[in-house]
């Protein structure tokens, strides 16, 4: 028997391939009965049918793009590179401050049953609010966009976080718990040692979540922010019936979601550990 | 009995009810000398493990108090070492790092060599020189339960205490461990209070064993001593002349006497006295002394 991996790999070649198989061979522009019009040219053919780049073309597009990631052609016309990377940027420090709020607190509700059901009631209300629906409030309040992009991301990457610490830091094995008391270990140690650890990998399940859904966010949000960023690129190439583009960074905020995820599944290998 | 190094007095537990009160157990006393091996046999709900949790500081009695060392007991401390049955290591730590969790607890202003080289020398006592690496997860039930002896022993505390320790292990294993009890506890002259529900265990580890009725009301009602000559080991003490005699009273308490006694007051002060037994100067009464006697296993009793 071929080992697993293998003939899963070729499954999934051979479902690419018919995939994009499919993609090319529905998407090609009509025969031209005669000479097209500037608007059917712009329209990718002379019927009203609505028809994709086929993925030929995409893929000359990426290698284009790809070549050269980080030109920078005035405000309407970045390369790829400079547009992942402001994205990049913004996930990265709304999520940094998520956690550097989260984590502590979520042990302090995780440690506390009367901060767990104090603070409970306000997690339950702000947790379920769609993260665009801060947006206006943000903007009349720090009176900047690329601020309040940054604030839309901490606000939806908070959640996952603070819930899972605080579930963790509350079912740590009530014997470690123990095993600290009896070690005469203070507060801060037992948080530390013990507790710390214990709790890591479901922390790192929460950040891992959070991650996902901040990158799931940051495109929302550059859209409506506009002037940089992956989510305003989108959009832009949309203005500009650029669809290859659009096809493009569709794909490449799929693999940038991916790499985020693997990244901290690694971490989250790390602190696991079996019981 | 405020003179013994350990020294339990009138401890009782009780929970409150609709009507009344639940009396888990009361009136117990205790008293442990220094390098005293002492077991506590009873049925299970008889608040065996309460008492060794008041002991260790984990939780606190309804009443009653207990007293090591001219002081009283009031938390949990490095001084109260203990070995619990699901050996509690902390997964994410290899078996040198959990015993050197509890050295650098103990002794602070050791430095990492020193951590080292006591930890190490603790676990090759229990046989896992050459395990120091491993996690608790790639450790046999056996072995964890000998990090979490070691890590106990490390210590040194004044007083370790052993809930159930070899309860979850198979006989085999457990016959292994015991020796390896019985040397490192030779080595260190270390006061231990054991719970356990094995009655030849309790005879090839103790000097005293300790019996409880049934609860409610239980009580420490006798204690038994152990006078088997030292150094014990569990191929030659069974031969013993005395063995089977202690065996048996042991057995017969456990199996008629606990139950008879359970919830009996005391005499006419109202105030319950532990017995001081020793019964291989009991007198014969043939029936208790025959070694042929169908002993029930108390073990899977429960």
């Amino acid at each position: 028997m071929q080992s697993l991996n293998l003939r899963a790999a070729l499954t999934s070649l051979v479902f690419l391939v018919v995939l994009l198989g499919l993609w090319e061979a529905f998407n090609q522009p009509p025969e031209a009965s005669g000479e097209l019009s500037e608007f059917e040219l712009l329209m990718g053919g002379a019927d009203q049918e609505a028809r994709v780049p086929p993925p030929s073309q995409v893929l000359g597009h990426a290698w284009d793009e790809l070549s050269n990631p980080f030109y920078d052609a005035g405000p309407n016309d970045k390369g790829i590179g400079i547009q992942l990377a402001y994205s990049l940027y913004r996930v990265l420090t709304g999520y940094f401050f998520a956690a550097l709020i989260a984590i502590p607190l979520g042990f302090v509700i995780g440690m506390s049953p009367l901060m767990y059901k104090a603070l409970n009631p306000f997690i339950q209300v702000l947790r379920p609010i769609s993260p665009l629906a801060w947006m206006p409030l943000a903007l009349f309040i720090i009176k900047d966009s690329e601020q309040s992009a940054i604030f839309v991301i901490f606000i939806c990457s908070i959640w996952p976080m603070l819930i899972n610490t605080a579930f963790g830091v509350a079912n740590v094995r009530k014997d470690w718990i123990k095993v600290a008391r009896t070690h005469e270990l203070g507060a801060l140690k037992t948080a530390f040692l013990v507790i710390l650890p214990a709790a890591a990998p479901t922390i790192l399940t929460g950040m891992r979540i959070s991650i996902g859904i901040a990158w799931l966010v940051i495109v929302a949000a550059e859209m409506l922010v506009g002037g940089t960023g992956i989510g305003y690129y989108v959009w832009n190439e949309w203005n500009n019936l650029d669809l290859n583009s659009v096809i493009f960074s569709i794909l490449m905020i799929g693999v940038v979601g991916m790499l985020l995820d693997l990244a901290l599944g690694a971490v989250a290998k790390l602190v696991q550990y079996e019981e | 009995m405020s003179k013994s190094f350990v020294s339990v007095e009138g401890l009782a537990r009780k929970y409150p009810q609709k009507e009344g009160e639940l009396v888990v157990f009361e009136d117990v006393n205790i008293g442990i000398e220094k390098g005293e091996f002492v077991c506590i046999i009873g049925h299970s709900g008889c608040g065996k493990s309460t008492i060794l949790n008041v002991l260790a500081g984990l939780d606190t009695p309804s009443a009653g108090a207990v007293i090591m060392d001219g002081k009283e007991v009031s938390g949990p401390s490095l001084d109260r070492g203990v070995v619990f049955q699901n050996y509690s290591l902390l997964p994410w730590l290899t078996a040198l790092h959990n015993v050197s969790f509890g050295v650098k607890a103990r002794f602070p202003q050791w430095n990492k060599q020193q951590v080292n080289d006591h930890s190490r020398k603790f676990l090759e006592m229990v046989g896992l020189g050459h395990s120091l690496d491993k996690k608790p997860s790639q450790l046999s039930g056996g072995m964890r339960q000998r990090v979490s002896i070691a890590r106990a022993f490390a210590t040194s505390p004044k007083l370790l205490l052993l809930d159930e320790p070899f309860g979850a292990l198979d006989a085999l294993t457990r016959g292994v461990i015991q020796d390896e009890l019985i040397k490192i506890w030779g080595e260190t002259q270390q006061t231990v209070f054991m719970i356990t529900h094995d009655v030849d265990e309790a005879i090839l580890l103790a000097d005293r064993i300790l019996l409880m009725t049934n609860g409610p009301h239980a009580r420490v009602a006798e204690s038994v001593t152990i006078n088997l000559p030292r150094p014990r080991q569990r191929a030659s003490v069974v031969k013993d002349p005395g063995y089977y005699k202690i065996r048996n009273y042991l057995v017969n308490f456990l199996v008629e006497r606990s139950g008879d006694l359970a919830g009996s007051a005391g005499d006419e002060s109202g105030s319950f006295k532990t017995v001081e037994v020793d019964p291989t100067q009991l007198a014969d009464t043939g029936e208790a002394n025959n070694p042929m006697v169908e002993m029930p296993d108390l073990v899977a009793s429960h």
